[in-house]
C-alpha cells in the first residue's frame, strides 16, 4: 500500500491503496466517485476520462501513484458550486439541451473531452470536434446531437466569458 | 409554473438528464450494497464436448468461496425464452464456447480472477459445427453434425423454427417464372454484430429466507430492457411464484436488443450466488466477457430468385432465408419471423414463396439486436433489387416505382394498406434532398480517372411497429399511472428507458394529455413490485403501444378529476362555445394550473383513499393474423423509409467511406424531434458499422477479436454527416398517432451503402460486413481471400502478452 | 479487470539517477513504466507478468524537446501531445508530428511518450516509421553510462530491441537536415480515428535537377516483425527519375522486402498490395 494525496475536484484528498491501482478505481472506490465509468477497460472508448493537471487522460490507464501530487477533475467536479447550489457547467447545459445525452454512459467522458478540447479551442472547427471527441465512443446518437452541443457550448463560453 | 404550450412535437430536456450530465445517474456498477460480494463465471474453454472432470487448484482457500453448479438449482436448469433447451448451467455438456459451467462468489472482487483460473476443467471434446452449410448438413442427415437435438422443440436436427409465408398457390409460382422474362437469382450474407453498449451486462442480486431458512423471495437489480422477461426466467430456476421474484432496472447505459434476452441468464447466475452465499452478489462483466459471451445480431445467408417482366414488374419470387441461432434457441423463432416478413420489402408481388429457417451452431446464442431480422432480410432484398435493375435495364430508381406498395395495395401476407402509404413521393424527395441524380452523373463522369472512386446508392424499405400478429394481444399490455402525495402524476410501466427516450416521450403523452407541464410528470423506475407488466421495451413498440395505454390512462385520469378541478369554478375558465375551448387549448394554454390540478389529485384521494389510472391493450378490432398460415395483417402500422448513402472508395487503400447520409422516413407523428433525430442518427451510425467495420471474427466458435481495439466501430472521425427528414401520417394506433422509429434505422444504411459502392467500383459487393480486405480481393479479381485469410490466432499488436 | 493491483508493486525513485541505480542493482526485476498506455492495458487483461514496475514517468530528466541548430533531441519521456505542440517538431519533422497526431486518439496522446512507443517495439507502432525516415540516433543510458546507435539498429527482432536490461532510452535525436525534401506519410488502419495501423509509410526525399531523386527514405511499420526501412525499395529509386519503370521497380523491391502476415486485423496480401500502393503514391508526388 503507498499513501498519497491528490487534489480532486479541488479538494486534497489523502490516498491508501496499491500504487498500481488504477486511478479509475480509486476514484470509484476509495472515493466514491462513481460518474467516472468503465467501458472497456484498455483505453479505448474513452468512458473513464478525467483532466489530470488540465489534460484529458484515460483513467484506467493510469496507476494511481503516477497520479499522486495531481490535481484531477471528474465529472462531479465540472457543475459550479454558485450561490444556490449547483450550477450547470454551459457544458453540462447544452448536452441537456441538445441531446448529447441518450443513455449517458458515455457522456461524463464526453463532457470532459469537450470540455479539454475547449480549452484548446474556443471556437473549435468541425474538424477539432471530431478529432478532439475521436477518443469518445458513443453506440447511442451517431455524434450529430453531441457536435451540436459543443457548438453550441462554444458560442455560450465566448458570450459568457466563462472558460474551463 | 410555465404554461405547458403543446407538449407533443416539441424537444423538452430528457427527463433523467440531469443525472446523465452531472455524473449522478446511478449505473448497476455504481451501487454497492452492505455486505456484497461479487460473482463471477467459468466458462467453457472449448465448442462443443461433454465435460469430463472439475478439479479445483488446492493453491485457493475455496472455503472462502461460494461456489454454484448446475446441481444447486432450486428450480429448472433452463433459461425460457420460447423453449427449454438452454441451460443456466452446463451440466454434462457444453455447446458453445464461453458457456457457464461453475459460478463462484467471494467478498473481494479482486479475488475472482485467480479463482476462475484455477477451476481445471477437462472434456472429451467433439467436433463443432459453426456454419450454416455445415448445420445444414446434420439437418439433411449427416449424424455427426448433429448438434442441436430437437426432441419437443424445433422442425429437424439443427433447426430452431421454419416458416413458409406464400402468396399465391404453388403452381401458380412456378408459372410466373415460366412465363417470366428475366429470372435473377444471387445469394447475399450478413455477419454477426455486437450491440456495443458502452455499459457491460451487469446485475446485483439479494435472495431472502423465511426464518426458518426456506428461500422466500429473490430481488435483482440491473442493467435491462425488460424487467417482467426476467421474473419468468427467475420463477423457473427458483420456482418460485412470479411475485416472490422482483426485478428492477436500474440506469442502463445502452441496450440495443443486447439486454432484451440476456439479462436472464446474468440475473439467473447473480441471484443463484446470492442463494448460495447469503449475501447480495454484484454480477458485472468486463468488455472481453461480455464480447466473449454475450448474444449478437443472427449472421444470415439470404437465396433470392426472382421472376420479372421485361418492363420489369416482379412477377414472382422465391426467397429462402437462413439465420444462424448459435447454440441454443433463444428468440430466434421471433428474429426469423420478422426476418421473413420483412423479406419481401415496400414492394407489390403477385406471387411470393418465403422459406426461413433457424439453425443451430456451436457459438455463444445469437439475440436481439435492433432490427430483429428485418436489417438481414432487407439488405438482401434491396441489393437484389438492384441487380435486377441491372439485368432488366432499369435504373434502381424505376425498378422501384414499377414496384412499389401503394395505399389500399396487398402486402405479401395478405395486409390491406388502408393507411396511407407513399412510397413514390419519399422515393422522389429522398432523391432531391441527397441530389441524387446530379452526383450519379457526375461521379459517373469522374470516376473512370479518380483514384478515389465516388459512388451513391439508396434503399427503400419499411419496418413493422409492434410485437407481429397476435403478439401484442397475448403481452396484454397493462399501464398505470398513480399520484404522489403531493398531487403529481407518476407513470408506473416497465418499459425501460436505455436511451432511446421512453422517460421523456410517455412524460409528453401524459403531460400533454393531463393538460399539465412536461416537468410535472414522474415516471416510476421500473420496479416489478411497483409497476405493471408494459410489456418489453423492443419491437419499436413503446411509443406506439405504450404510448397509446398512457394516453388512455391519461385520459381516464383526468376524467376523474375533472369534478375536483371543476369545483374550483371561479378559478377555471368558461368557454362560449367548443370551438374556442379547442382554439384556447391549441394555443397550449391549460384549464388550470399544475398546482390546482395537484390539489385536485390530493383532494381526490382524500376522498377515495387512492388515485390510480389504468389502461390495458385492447387489439384494434380489424387486426387479423393467422399464426399458421402466416397470413393476414403482420403488424398494426409500418414505418416507411428511403435512404440515400454516399460513399468513397479508394483505390489505394480499398476503404469504402461513408460521405454523406440522408435519412428519410414516414414515422407517423414526431414525439420529441431531438429525440428522434438522435435515433435516427445513431441506428444509422450502427448501420454504417453494421455495413463497413464491425466484424466478429471467429475461430473454433469463439470471438478472438474480444477488444474494443479490435472490434471496431465508428468513431466521430468515421461517420459522415447525417441529415435526417421526417414525415407524418398519424396512425390511429400510436399515440398522438406515433409509429416506432427505434429500429427502422437500422434497415437502410448497409444495402444503400453498398449499392453505391456498386455505382462507384462497378462491382457488386453481397456480403457484409465489407472490409478493406474483401474489396481489395475482388478488386485484383482473385477468387479466394479477403477477410477469411485473416489469422485470429495471431495478434502482435494488441494481444497484451507476458514479456519475452 | 483481471487482476490484483495488490499483487504488484510500483516504486518511482525521484531522479533518473536514482532509476539507473534500481535498474542497475538487478537487471530485469523492475520493469521501466512510462505513460502505461501498453502495461496498464495488460494489467486490466491480467497479462502483466511483471509483478515489479520502476515508474519514470515523472522524470523531468526525460520530458524535453531541446533545439540547436543542428538537431532537435526529444526526451524519451515526451509525450505525444508535447511532440504536437512543439514548433521545431512541427517545422522540420512533420512526419513525426503527424504520426504523433494519429497514435490513439488525444488522451493517449497526453500519456503515452515517444519512448514508450520505441521500446515496446510493436511493428505496428506509429512514431518509428517516421524516426527510421528521418535517421534518428538513440541515446540509451544506464548507470554504466550512455552510448548512442543509429535507430536502424535498435529493433532487433519481434519485440527484441538493443536495450539492455539495466537501460532506459534516454533520448531520440534528429538532424535538422531535411528543408527541401517532400514528406510524405499515409497510416491505413481500421478507422480513422483511434486505429492500429494495418500498413503504413513514411517517405522523405529530395529531388534534383531533371527530377533525379538524390536522396530517399521509407520507413514502414507493419510489413515484418519490426519496423522497417525498406532499403530496397529506396535503392530502386535512388538516381532515377519517377518513371512507370520505376515505380515498377520499386513495387518489386518493396513486395521482395516486405514480409507481411495474416493476423486478427488483417491480410497479409491486402498489406503488401496497399504498401505497394502507397509507395507509388509516395513516389508520384516526386514527379517533376
Amino acid at each position: 500500500m503507498s499513501e498519497m494525496r491528490l487534489t480532486v475536484n479541488g479538494e486534497g484528498r489523502g490516498i491508501s491503496a496499491p500504487p498500481m491501482k488504477r486511478l479509475l478505481d480509486v476514484l470509484r472506490e476509495d472515493l466514491g466517485l462513481t460518474g467516472t465509468k468503465e467501458g472497456c477497460g484498455e483505453g479505448e472508448c474513452g468512458s473513464c476520462s478525467v483532466l489530470m493537471n488540465g489534460e484529458l487522460v484515460s483513467s484506467c490507464l493510469v496507476p494511481v501513484l503516477q497520479a499522486a501530487g495531481s490535481a484531477i477533475t471528474t465529472i462531479e467536479g465540472v457543475a459550479q458550486l454558485a450561490g444556490e447550489g449547483e450550477q450547470l457547467h454551459p457544458i453540462q447545459q447544452c448536452f441537456l439541451d441538445k441531446g448529447g445525452a441518450q443513455c449517458g454512459i458515455c457522456t461524463p467522458g464526453m463532457i470532459l473531452a469537450t470540455r479539454h478540447l475547449l480549452d484548446k479551442y474556443p471556437q473549435p472547427t468541425l474538424l477539432q470536434v471530431q478529432e478532439g471527441l475521436a477518443g469518445n465512443l458513443c453506440r447511442c446518437t451517431g455524434y450529430m446531437r453531441i457536435f451540436d452541443a459543443v457548438e453550441q457550448a462554444a458560442k455560450l463560453t465566448v458570450t459568457d466569458g466563462v472558460t474551463g | 409554473m410555465p404554461e405547458p404550450g403543446p407538449i407533443i412535437g416539441t424537444s423538452p430536456i430528457r427527463k433523467e438528464g440531469l443525472g446523465k450530465v452531472t455524473g449522478r445517474a446511478q449505473y448497476v456498477d455504481d451501487i454497492v450494497l452492505p455486505g456484497m460480494w461479487h460473482g463471477a463465471t467459468v466458462r467453457s474453454t472449448i465448442a462443443r464436448g461433454r465435460i469430463v472432470s472439475i478439479k479445483f487448484d488446492p493453491a485457493i482457500d475455496w472455503s472462502e468461496f461460494a461456489i454454484v453448479a448446475a446441481a444447486d438449482i432450486p428450480g429448472e436448469n433452463t433459461i425460457i425464452h420460447l423453449t427449454k433447451d438452454h441451460p443456466c448451467l452446463a451440466a454434462e455438456f457444453v455447446n458453445h464456447p464461453a458457456e457457464p459451467i461453475l459460478l463462484l462468489a467471494h467478498p473481494h472482487k479482486a479475488a475472482l480472477h485467480a479463482a476462475v483460473d484455477s477451476v481445471h476443467i477437462a472434456y472429451e471434446k467433439l467436433p463443432g459445427v459453426f456454419t450454416i452449410e455445415d448445420s445444414e448438413a446434420g439437418a439433411a442427415g449427416d449424424a455427426a453434425k448433429v448438434i442441436w437435438d430437437h426432441h419437443g422443440h424445433g422442425a429437424a436436427p439443427n433447426t430452431f423454427k421454419t416458416f413458409l409465408m406464400q402468396k399465391g398457390a404453388p403452381d401458380e409460382l412456378e408459372a410466373a417464372f415460366a412465363a417470366a422474362d428475366f429470372i435473377v437469382e444471387e445469394e447475399y450474407r450478413t455477419g454477426a454484430q455486437e450491440q456495443l453498449y458502452i455499459e457491460n451486462n451487469g446485475v446485483i442480486a439479494e435472495v431472502f429466507r423465511a426464518p426458518d431458512g426456506t428461500l422466500e423471495s429473490v430481488t435483482v437489480s440491473g442493467s435491462m430492457q425488460c424487467p417482467y422477461y426476467l421474473v419468468h426466467a427467475l420463477e423457473l430456476v427458483f420456482n418460485l411464484p412470479a411475485d416472490k421474484c422482483r426485478v428492477i432496472q436500474t440506469e442502463t447505459g445502452g441496450a440495443f436488443g443486447g439486454k432484451e434476452d440476456f439479462p436472464s441468464v446474468i440475473g439467473s447466475h447473480a441471484a443463484l450466488l446470492a442463494m448460495k452465499c447469503g449475501h447480495p452478489v454484484k454480477l458485472c462483466y468486463d468488455r472481453a466477457e461480455d464480447l466473449i459471451a454475450t448474444t449478437k445480431r443472427h449472421p444470415s445467408r439470404t437465396r433470392h430468385r426472382t421472376a420479372i417482366s421485361r418492363d420489369g414488374k416482379l412477377l414472382a419470387g422465391e426467397i429462402e432465408i437462413a439465420i444462424d441461432g448459435g447454440a441454443y434457441a433463444t428468440l430466434s423463432p421471433v428474429v426469423l419471423s420478422r426476418s421473413t416478413i420483412h423479406a419481401p420489402g415496400p414492394y407489390h408481388w403477385p406471387h411470393i414463396r418465403v422459406h426461413g429457417k433457424a439453425m443451430a451452431s456451436n457459438v455463444a446464442p445469437h439475440g436481439a439486436f435492433r432490427g430483429f431480422g428485418a436489417p438481414q432480410s432487407l439488405f438482401a432484398l434491396e441489393r437484389h433489387m438492384d441487380k435486377i435493375a441491372k439485368v432488366v435495364g432499369l435504373t434502381p430508381e424505376e425498378l422501384r416505382r414499377r414496384n412499389f406498395l401503394a395505399t389500399g395495395g396487398t402486402t405479401a401476407t395478405g395486409q390491406h394498406l388502408s393507411d396511407p402509404v407513399d412510397m413514390q413521393h419519399l422515393l422522389t424527395r429522398a432523391l432531391a434532398e441527397s441530389d441524387y441524380h446530379a452526383k450519379r452523373a457526375e461521379f459517373d463522369r469522374t470516376n473512370p480517372s479518380a483514384t478515389v472512386k465516388r459512388g451513391i446508392g439508396f434503399a427503400a424499405f419499411m419496418h413493422g411497429s409492434g410485437f407481429t400478429g397476435s403478439g401484442e394481444r397475448r403481452l396484454n399490455s397493462e399501464v398505470k399511472i398513480d399520484v404522489t402525495e403531493e398531487g403529481r402524476p407518476r407513470i408506473l410501466v416497465s418499459s425501460t428507458e436505455f436511451g432511446q427516450g421512453t422517460n421523456t416521450i410517455l412524460s409528453q403523452v401524459c403531460a400533454q394529455t393531463l393538460r399539465i407541464p412536461y416537468e410535472e410528470v414522474l415516471v416510476a423506475q421500473p420496479d416489478t413490485s411497483v409497476v405493471p407488466n408494459s410489456g418489453p421495451t423492443v419491437a419499436s413498440r413503446t411509443a406506439m403501444i405504450v404510448g397509446k395505454l398512457v394516453q388512455r390512462a391519461s385520459e381516464s385520469m383526468l376524467a376523474r378529476l375533472l369534478p375536483y378541478l371543476s369545483s374550483r369554478g371561479d378559478t377555471l375558465l368558461a368557454f362560449a362555445t367548443a370551438a374556442e375551448e379547442s382554439a384556447h387549448f391549441a394555443r397550449g394554454k391549460p384549464h388550470y394550473t399544475a398546482e390546482q390540478f395537484r390539489a385536485a389529485a390530493r383532494a381526490c384521494v382524500r376522498e377515495h383513499g387512492a388515485l390510480v389510472a389504468q389502461a390495458r391493450y385492447e387489439a384494434p378490432h380489424n387486426i387479423f393474423w393467422d399464426d399458421d398460415q402466416y397470413k393476414g395483417d403482420a403488424y398494426p402500422a409500418y414505418a416507411w423509409a428511403v435512404y440515400v448513402a454516399e460513399v468513397t472508395v479508394d483505390t489505394l487503400t480499398y476503404m469504402a467511406e461513408v460521405k454523406q447520409f440522408h435519412a428519410l422516413q414516414e414515422v407517423g407523428k414526431v414525439l420529441h424531434p431531438v429525440l428522434a433525430m438522435g435515433q435516427i442518427e445513431g441506428g444509422v451510425a450502427q448501420g454504417i458499422g453494421y455495413a463497413l467495420y464491425e466484424k466478429c471474427v471467429y475461430q473454433d466458435g469463439l470471438m478472438r477479436n474480444s477488444q474494443m481495439t479490435n472490434y471496431i466501430m465508428p468513431t466521430s472521425a468515421d461517420l459522415p454527416p447525417i441529415h435526417v427528414y421526417f414525415e407524418e401520417t398519424p396512425s390511429i394506433h400510436g399515440a398522438f398517432g406515433a409509429k416506432g422509429i427505434g429500429e427502422l434505422p437500422m434497415d437502410g444504411p448497409a444495402p444503400a451503402i453498398l449499392n453505391a459502392i456498386e455505382h462507384a467500383t462497378g462491382i457488386a459487393f453481397n456480403e457484409i460486413p465489407l472490409l478493406p480486405e474483401d474489396v481489395f480481393e475482388r478488386m485484383a479479381r482473385m477468387p479466394e481471400g479477403g477477410t477469411e485469410s485473416m489469422n485470429p490466432a495471431v495478434d502482435r499488436d494488441t494481444q497484451v502478452e507476458a514479456a519475452v | 479487470m483481471r487482476a490484483d493491483a495488490a499483487d504488484y508493486e510500483l516504486i518511482a525513485p525521484p531522479t533518473l539517477a536514482a532509476v539507473l541505480d534500481v535498474l542497475a542493482h538487478d537487471p530485469g526485476w523492475y520493469t521501466p513504466i512510462a505513460g502505461g498506455t501498453e502495461l496498464m492495458v495488460a494489467l486490466g487483461a491480467g497479462r502483466l507478468a511483471q509483478r515489479h514496475l520502476v515508474s519514470i514517468n515523472h522524470l523531468k530528466e526525460l520530458r524535453f524537446i531541446d533545439v540547436t541548430a543542428q538537431a532537435v533531441t526529444i526526451g524519451s519521456g515526451a509525450t505525444f501531445t508535447d511532440l504536437r505542440r512543439h514548433p521545431a517538431v512541427c517545422s522540420d519533422f512533420p512526419l513525426l508530428m503527424k504520426a504523433a497526431s494519429w497514435t490513439g486518439a488525444i488522451a493517449n496522446q497526453n500519456r503515452g511518450t515517444l519512448g514508450g512507443n520505441i521500446v515496446n517495439a510493436s511493428p505496428a507502432a506509429d512514431s518509428p516509421p517516421p524516426l527510421l525516415a528521418y535517421d534518428a540516433t538513440l541515446t540509451l543510458i544506464s548507470a554504466r553510462g550512455t552510448r548512442t546507435l543509429p535507430y536502424r539498429d535498435f529493433h532487433l527482432g519481434y519485440k527484441r530491441t538493443a536495450l539492455a536490461p539495466d537501460e532506459l532510452l534516454y533520448s531520440i535525436q534528429i538532424q535538422r537536415n531535411f528543408a527541401g525534401y517532400i514528406s510524405y506519410l499515409r497510416k491505413v488502419g481500421t478507422r480513422n480515428a483511434q486505429a492500429i495501423s494495418k500498413v503504413a509509410l513514411a517517405g522523405l526525399a529530395l529531388v534534383g535537377e531533371g527530377g533525379k531523386i538524390t536522396d530517399i527514405r521509407i520507413g514502414a511499420a507493419s510489413l515484418r516483425d519490426t519496423p522497417i526501412r525498406c532499403t530496397a525499395a529506396e535503392q530502386a529509386a535512388l538516381h532515377r527519375t519517377v518513371t512507370p519503370e520505376t515505380v515498377a521497380a520499386a513495387r518489386a523491391a518493396l513486395a521482395g522486402e516486405a514480409r507481411p502476415i495474416d493476423d486478427i486485423r488483417s491480410t497479409a496480401r491486402y498489406r503488401a498490395a496497399v504498401a505497394g500502393n502507397l509507395l507509388q503514391e509516395f513516389l508520384r508526388s516526386l514527379m517533376r
